[in-house]
């Protein structure tokens, strides 16, 4: 069996596991119901994460997302209150501002050959500090378009309701696993993951791609901020603090390395599903108080810190052993 | 001929790596290019790959005059390269590495039944049957060595550079690469085959070039040279008038005996050897490269701890298990690598001189700074430092002055057995003749050195007693008038002979 994909199996026993244990404790958790709240409430996160992936997979890391989706809710609040241009447009607006964002942060890391980490910690500082700049209060968003969004789903067998911001979703994880496996940019995320001077001696544009990520991030982070917005219905520059946190660990948990080069979409998305999972259940044990998410996923990804660090070593030995 | 260089020249600040250095490659020939550390093998490579432009001289390809710029564009003008770290991705597949940048595409998306196939198109007639659809990373480096020579063959096509490719290779699969070797030689590529394994270079080649100190030494038909040659050629001729009077001036003296080391020996690194050290005296260390003379040096000042062996000066013994005790007891070590090893390149001349002294003070007595001034000055004076001052930043020196500021280093401790590895690699003449001469006037003031050193005029010009290593195992030692280019030579090749008829 292919090694890298372990701390996928990994994931999905998992989650499976985490399943079956809710299932034997409250045996109403597995319906269509749980399932459509489920995704609706980890709507924002699961689309972040998408881009966190690509980010992570390049060996890089984008602190900035949480701050950009503070700044989506608010952006889009304010200019629908003051300016009176429709809703799509100001999305579009929006998506354009934080994709050039994210480019903008992704051609810094590049052209000044930083840290990821040190560009897009000032990028999460000046996303905040923007949307404290249109407003300090919570602005609430009162646009029929808007209710329409909020109430559009699709009925599931069983009364679960499959909503919108749902699906867009599912449509992100889809369109990420075909970026990050089925195209040529894919295959560079991974090659600058694997290394970035071999990647450049293999012919990866080195500066396009870091662009790429970055840009691809930000535009996940508009989209994510866009879906915020309609779960929640209004703009608060305080919003989604440390939400970026929360990405990288489900990308963690998800199976993906933290150092490059390996790791799936699709883990991200059991990521996500596995982390709302633990929080819908402490919701229905009720007793608990909501800080065991925190904790149970804390012991998580130290679990998946470990299990990573077992498969290194189990590849490099591998690696140092004469013929396979 | 498929590739011609002629009057190659490239130099960095304070050396000159290339000095009108020719080459010529046939098509359907493997062509070896020989010569220590430094001599500037990876220079010429790197001007082939684009990965250095020249400052001077020409590269033909195929009748036409060609200045790569970058790896990309040698490749596409047919010269491939493998290094010896497996340049390709062991994170992706072996037929994502093969395929990248020229993935088979349906409907615009990666078709990767589409890659595979063309995967095992490209590793046809390797002898390789391997699932290409498995991390390269999963299969040995002699297969992934294969796979890089598969990627870049097909890219390039015409001139295929293996550099070090054996270099963490067994016999066998020495003998797999080679058959890959020979095949593509049959199909006409021209190969240049860079390594410090002359067995395998005998084995492999038709033609050899040596370089030695950015030159163009000779290049000749395999079968025209014999090994002793061939050293000689890679180590230096004989030596100049002038060094050997000098020589000659301090043979007899015989030294008081200061440092005994015996049995000093680590299993897998080096085998046991005795050792003695006099006051005053300079130990040279002979041999090739990997043939352990720095893996002795090393033991001897704590790097590697030594699995067995002692060692005692005259007031009693001395425990040598780490560099913090080997300088506790008055020892120093100047490593080869200077810019990774000896010195901070971004502290000023001051503060790397007052560095190590520091370190042996402990943190808790600051040197004042007038005193570190005096020491700087001093040894700058005394050294002959070229800097505008004392506070330049090191890393902006020459490397002979970078060099000469390591030196300085130890010897503001005072040390009483120097250990130098490789003191003069990539200095210029000018400097190289300075730092023998210091070496003169600090053991005429009683200091003992250990020199390692793969040119033999340097060895023969201030040891008083050399010592050959090879295989690591030291095997003569030589003294006096028994020092000279042809007795090191000699026992060195005898080595080589003998593994030759046991492979």
């Amino acid at each position: 069996m292919n090694p890298r994909l372990l701390p996928l199996y990994a994931t999905i026993a998992i989650f499976l596991v985490a399943c079956v244990i809710c299932y034997i404790q409250f045996p109403y958790m597995l319906s269509t119901r749980v399932l459509g709240n489920l995704l609706t409430d980890n709507a924002y996160l699961g689309i972040v994460a998408v881009g966190m992936t690509v980010v992570i997979l390049s060996g890089g890391i984008d602190l900035s997302v949480g701050s950009v989706i503070a700044f989506s809710g608010v952006f889009i609040a304010v200019m629908l209150r003051d300016t009176g241009l429709p809703a799509p447009v100001v999305f579009v607006l929006l998506l354009i501002v934080t994709t050039a964002f994210g480019a903008a942060m992704g051609g810094l890391i590049h052209g000044l050959a930083m840290p990821p980490f040190i560009v897009t910690l000032a990028g999460m500082f000046l996303a905040r500090g923007a949307a404290y700049m249109l407003t300090i209060d919570s602005v609430p968003i009162d646009d029929p378009f808007y209710e329409m969004l909020r109430k559009a789903y699709y009925l599931m067998p069983g009364k679960g309701r499959l909503t919108l911001i749902g699906m867009v979703m599912l449509l992100s994880f889809a369109v990420g696993m075909v970026i990050a496996h089925r195209t040529r940019f894919g295959a560079s995320v991974y090659a600058l993951g694997g290394g970035e001077n071999t990647a450049r001696l293999m012919g990866v544009q080195v500066g396009r791609t870091t662009v790429g990520i970055y840009a691809f991030s930000g535009f996940m982070a508009g989209l994510s901020g866009i879906v915020f917005s309609v779960y929640t219905g209004s703009g608060y520059p305080l919003a989604t603090v440390g939400t970026e946190l929360t990405a990288i660990a489900a990308v963690v948990i998800g199976g993906t390395l933290l150092t490059g080069g390996s790791g799936f979409v699709f883990g991200t998305f059991i990521g996500v599903m596995t982390m709302g999972l633990i929080q819908t259940y402490i919701v229905f044990d009720g007793t608990l108080s909501s800080w065991w998410t925190k904790i149970v996923i804390g012991g998580l990804l130290l679990l998946f810190i470990v299990l990573q660090k077992g498969l290194l070593r189990l590849t490099s030995a591998r690696f140092s052993g004469g013929l396979a | 001929m498929l590739l011609t260089i002629r009057s190659l020249t490239k130099t960095f600040p304070g050396t000159l790596a290339l000095d009108d250095v020719r080459f010529d490659l046939a098509a359907g020939e493997v062509h070896a290019l020989l010569g220590e550390n430094g001599a500037g093998k990876s220079t010429l490579i790197k001007c082939l790959t684009g990965a250095y432009r020249p400052d001077a001289g020409e590269i033909t390809l195929d009748g036409a005059v060609v200045a790569p710029r970058s790896t990309g564009e040698a490749q596409e003008l047919g010269i491939g390269t493998v290094y010896q770290e497996v340049n390709l991705l062991p994170n992706l597949t072996v037929a994502q590495n093969l395929c990248f940048g020229r993935e088979p595409r349906r409907f615009g998306l990666v078709s990767s039944r589409g890659m595979k196939a063309m995967a095992e198109g490209m590793l046809d007639g390797y002898g390789l049957d391997i699932d290409v659809s498995r991390d390269l990373g999963t299969y040995s480096v002699a297969i992934q060595q294969i796979v890089a020579i598969a990627r870049a063959v097909a890219l390039s096509g015409k001139v295929l550079i293996l550099d070090e490719p054996t270099a963490s290779l067994d016999a066998r699969e020495v003998e797999m690469l080679f058959d890959v070797v020979r095949g593509l030689r049959a199909q006409g590529l021209g190969i240049v085959f860079v390594s410090h394994f002359l067995d395998q270079v005998f084995d492999l080649s038709d033609r050899v070039t040596v370089l030695r100190n950015g030159r163009h030494i000779v290049t000749e038909d395999i079968a025209a040279l014999d090994r002793v040659r061939l050293i000689e050629h890679m180590l230096g001729h004989a030596l100049e008038d002038e060094v050997e009077a000098r020589n000659a001036g301090h043979v007899e003296a015989r030294r008081p005996p200061m440092l005994h080391f015996e049995g000093m020996a680590r299993r897998g690194v080096i085998e046991g050897f005795d050792l003695e050290v006099g006051q005053g005296e300079v130990v040279g260390l002979a041999g090739l490269l990997g043939s352990g003379r720095t893996e002795s040096a090393e033991l001897l000042f704590g790097l590697r701890a030594a699995t067995a062996g002692t060692a005692r000066d005259q007031e009693g013994p001395l425990t040598l298990d780490s560099p913090r005790a080997a300088i506790r007891a008055g020892f120093g070590f100047a490593p080869e690598d200077r810019k990774t090893d000896g010195i901070v390149a971004d502290l000023s001349v001051r503060e790397n001189i007052a560095l190590a002294l520091q370190a042996r003070r402990g943190w808790a007595r600051p040197i004042p700074r007038a005193e570190q001034q005096r020491l700087a000055e001093m040894y700058i004076e005394r050294l002959d430092i070229r800097t505008s001052d004392a506070e330049k930043a090191v890393g902006d020196l020459s490397g002979g002055n970078q060099q000469k500021v390591v030196l300085a280093r130890w010897l503001a401790m005072n040390p009483r057995f120097l250990i130098l590895d490789e003191p003069t690699r990539g200095i210029d003449v000018g400097a190289h003749a300075e730092i023998l001469r210091l070496i003169h006037q600090l053991t005429d003031e009683g200091m003992s050195v250990l020199l390692i050193s793969s040119e033999l005029d340097e060895l023969i010009a201030v040891s008083d007693r050399v010592i050959v290593v090879r295989d690591r195992r030291h095997v003569a030692e030589l003294t006096g008038a028994g020092i000279s280019t042809e007795t090191i030579v000699h026992a060195i090749a005898q080595h080589a002979r003998k593994d030759g008829e046991a492979a």
